[in-house]
């Protein structure tokens, strides 16, 4: 067992975190969000320049070898500063499909994502969907050489700054079986593609995505024709383990906010941080974070695990981050008061976009229930 | 980073699960984990090790210890708890032999950590006064300085286990004129055959006779059993609870309990069905168990960096509190899996002349006499509200 970071890693963390105070301050963020595009391409690029979107590919496939764990660096430092460009949709999960994918067109699209070209969306889920990735509506039908989409997607992340979509589509198969999934490459500009975009709650953007008679070749295609899921789910796995690193940096950033804030507010002519009350709330905000640190590592190093291993270790992160992340940001807005309620200081923002993490695939309870499922399967009820 | 274990550690692992197998006693496998063992069978599994060279692996090589890598120690947790092993008790191994080694002059060291080592002498711990408990500070107990002795008097209480004990080590206050509380303390040891040692049993909710009281009149000490310096005891005894909060987060032993709670939980019968597929039961067991797991990382976090070369800081706060609030957490749902059979008194079904627990299954036994002791976690070492208070004052600086 190691718990080192190699050198690469802690340059990464160095250099993106002196990128990220210099300009990525919490009023550039907020003129950026407030902003007509939302994010900034330029800071894209230099993100690509700095390496960041190559990191977690093999040097193969054209990246600088490294893997989840660099992509964990990476969120951790994302989750302090707030960025709102799109990491996991595209590095994480649109590199991550196509990494694993013989598609043609692998090495165009990855060398696409990874110099930040190309910027890929995840559109997975569904209006009636809610978190399990299997229950689609939306079809892929056999049609010539390819396949014809059509469907409706939900709240697809980063989807007004992408150029592609990867999607999920049922081919064949009832609405929620686990067999008949496929995942294609949709190019946004393709004929019978629509969004509507608009802004989230905690400073991004997002799509309603709408796929009508949408045609994709057989080269579109990334793993296996009606054996989709799997992939799917590893993906999301890997996904949830990046956001548990965002979460961490989020958490951490609101928990040195609040002990700050305690230490100057002053009430009844005492700084507030002096009340026992409130420097036991601060510790287990702090207890809170630290356990977080420790279950991204937890999960991240066991995305290369057997699939009921790494699920459980996904669920289990995602229960203990979402739980939480909630505990710290409401008390975060707590112990700041009235002035943690307003939208001019950044503690607000970080609540918001720690709230968001929960519900991004699967919240607390959707991953208390898989987990359990998993332990049952793990363990057969005779067994002593 | 990576939680492989090398080809080295997995011959390791194997090495240390084919000892404890051909070695550990088959009597203690029976005694379970039941507070009210002999002498002999509390130390039987401590004088094993001795003889291994195992018995302290957390020491520094040059006074025993293993000199294991921390994945190696975690090894070492991991396969004591397969068979449940009732290992050495933490006052002597844990607690007073890091004082002794980093504090005491090479004479004491000689003097008392082979017994330690061996299992032949067994210590006890005189921190807490009936009014010193959380404010530990605040201790009465003076020794003074007559010719070439101490001469001790007051009372301690909570005193683990004393009726076994050989020696304790002893808070005293040795300038009651000093202008902090902290400042006039010395850390003493004492032969606890020393004329004037008391030992009062106190007997706990849950039945058993743990604790005690340790009442000292005119008890006289050789002056050289003064550790460290004098009235500068109090460094001794932060050091002290530091090295005791590392060990008890318990992360391998709540492992196997989550285990038998799932087995259990399997066994019993709701409406036709196992416990364990009632939904609401069983996310309460995945609860507990996703808890443990970022306790057990957290725990791997703090060991790795220890090894890195840095002790036990006020880090360990956290695994004092989160790992006692799991093992609470843990007896209880025990105690709510096993229904109505938590209710027959083990001990009392002693008392009244029953050799065997042969009311309802196995497992239910000490159900719920486990979780009422249990309770006591969260308020020895330091209560869990200390170790917030620590944090606070260490961490966050407020």
């Amino acid at each position: 067992m190691d718990f080192n970071f190699t050198e690469e890693q802690t340059m990464i963390r160095d250099s993106l975190s002196r990128m990220i105070r210099e300009q990525y301050d919490f009023d550039t963020r907020r003129k950026v969000v407030e902003s007509e595009a939302g994010w900034r391409p330029e800071m894209w690029a230099k993100f690509a320049e700095l390496g960041l979107l190559m990191a977690p590919f093999s040097e193969e496939d054209g990246g600088l070898g490294g893997g989840p764990i660099d992509a964990m660096v990476v969120m951790e430092e994302f989750g302090k500063g707030l960025v709102v460009e799109p990491y996991v949709p595209s590095v994480v999960c649109g590199g991550g499909f196509l990494k694993r994918s013989t598609t043609a067109h692998k090495e165009e699209f990855l060398s696409g994502v990874m110099s930040g070209e190309m910027v890929f969306a995840f559109a997975y889920a569904e209006p009636r969907g809610r978190y399990n990735l299997a229950d689609l509506e939306t079809t892929a039908k056999k049609a010539g050489g390819g396949f014809t989409l059509n469907g409706h997607k939900a709240v697809v992340i980063g989807a007004p700054w992408a150029t592609h979509f990867i999607v999920t589509a049922r081919t064949s198969g009832d609405r929620r079986d686990r067999g008949g999934v496929t995942v294609f490459v949709v190019p946004k500009d393709a004929k019978g593609v629509s969004t509507r975009d608009y802004p989230t709650v905690d400073g991004r953007r997002a799509s309603e995505v709408y796929f009508e008679d949408v045609s994709v070749g057989a080269d579109a295609v990334i793993g296996d024709v009606d054996g989709g899921l799997p992939l799917v789910e590893l993906v999301a796995d890997e996904a949830i383990a990046a956001l548990c690193a965002e979460a961490s940096g989020a958490m951490k950033v609101a928990h040195a906010m609040t002990v700050e804030y305690s230490r100057n507010r002053k009430q009844f002519g005492v700084a507030i941080g002096k009340f026992q009350v409130l420097q036991h709330r601060m510790v287990d905000m702090f207890m809170e974070h630290e356990q977080s640190v420790s279950m991204t590592y937890m999960a991240t190093l066991k995305l290369g695990e057997d699939e009921v291993t790494r699920k459980k270790a996904a669920s289990a992160a995602k229960v203990r981050i979402g739980q939480g992340g909630r505990f710290v940001g409401q008390q975060a807005i707590q112990i700041h008061g009235g002035m943690g309620m307003t939208d001019e200081l950044a503690v607000g923002h970080y609540f918001k976009r720690l709230t968001m993490i929960d519900s991004e695939f699967g919240n607390v309870d959707y991953h208390l229930k898989r987990y359990t499922d998993l332990s049952a399967e793990d363990m057969p009820v005779a067994a002593e | 980073m990576n939680l492989d274990f090398s080809p080295e550690e997995v011959a390791f692992r194997d090495e240390v699960r084919t000892f404890i197998d051909a070695n550990y006693p088959k009597e203690l496998m029976e005694a379970g984990t039941r507070e009210d063992l002999t002498r002999e069978q509390f130390l039987a599994w401590h004088k094993i090790l001795g003889k291994k060279g195992w018995s302290t692996p957390a020491w520094p090589e040059k006074y025993g210890g293993t000199g294991w890598t921390s994945t190696q120690r975690y090894i070492w947790s991991e396969e004591n708890a397969r068979v449940d092993a009732l290992m050495p008790l933490p006052f002597g191994v844990s607690m007073v032999a890091p004082v002794i080694y980093t504090f005491g002059t090479e004479e004491q060291k000689a003097k008392y950590l082979p017994g330690i080592r061996s299992g032949d002498v067994w210590w006890c711990q005189g921190y807490s006064e009936p009014g010193a408990g959380s404010d530990l500070a605040s201790v009465k107990t003076t020794a003074v300085r007559d010719g070439d002795h101490w001469v001790i008097n007051g009372q301690k209480t909570w005193t683990t286990l004393a009726q076994h004990a050989d020696w304790g080590f002893f808070l005293c206050r040795t300038d009651p004129d000093a202008k902090k509380p902290q400042e006039g303390i010395s850390f003493i040891l004492v032969d606890m055959k020393t004329p004037g040692i008391e030992v009062r049993p106190i007997k706990l909710i849950d039945g058993t006779h743990e604790v005690n009281e340790t009442w000292l009149t005119d008890v006289r000490v050789p002056v050289e059993n003064l550790v460290g310096k004098e009235n500068e005891g109090w460094t001794c005894a932060k050091f002290l609870l530091a090295h005791e909060r590392s060990g008890i987060a318990g992360v391998a032993r709540s492992k196997r309990g989550v285990e038998r709670l799932r087995s259990i939980a399997s066994k019993e019968m709701v409406d036709g069905k196992p416990l364990i597929t009632a939904d609401d039961f069983a996310r309460k067991i995945s609860q507990l168990e996703i808890d443990l797991t970022a306790l057990e990382f957290t725990e791997l976090r703090t060991l790795a960096s220890e090894s890195a070369g840095k002790g036990p800081g006020p880090e360990s706060s956290i695994l004092k509190i989160k790992g006692t609030e799991i093992q609470q957490r843990l007896t209880e749902l025990t105690l709510e899996a096993v229904g109505n059979y938590g209710a027959p008194y083990a001990y009392g079904m002693e008392a009244a002349g029953h050799n065997d627990y042969d009311v309802g299954p196995d497992y239910s036994n000490f159900a719920a006499e486990t979780y009422f002791n249990m309770r006591k976690t969260s308020i020895y070492g330091g209560s869990n509200e200390i170790q917030r208070n620590i944090i606070s004052k260490m961490i966050l600086g407020l």
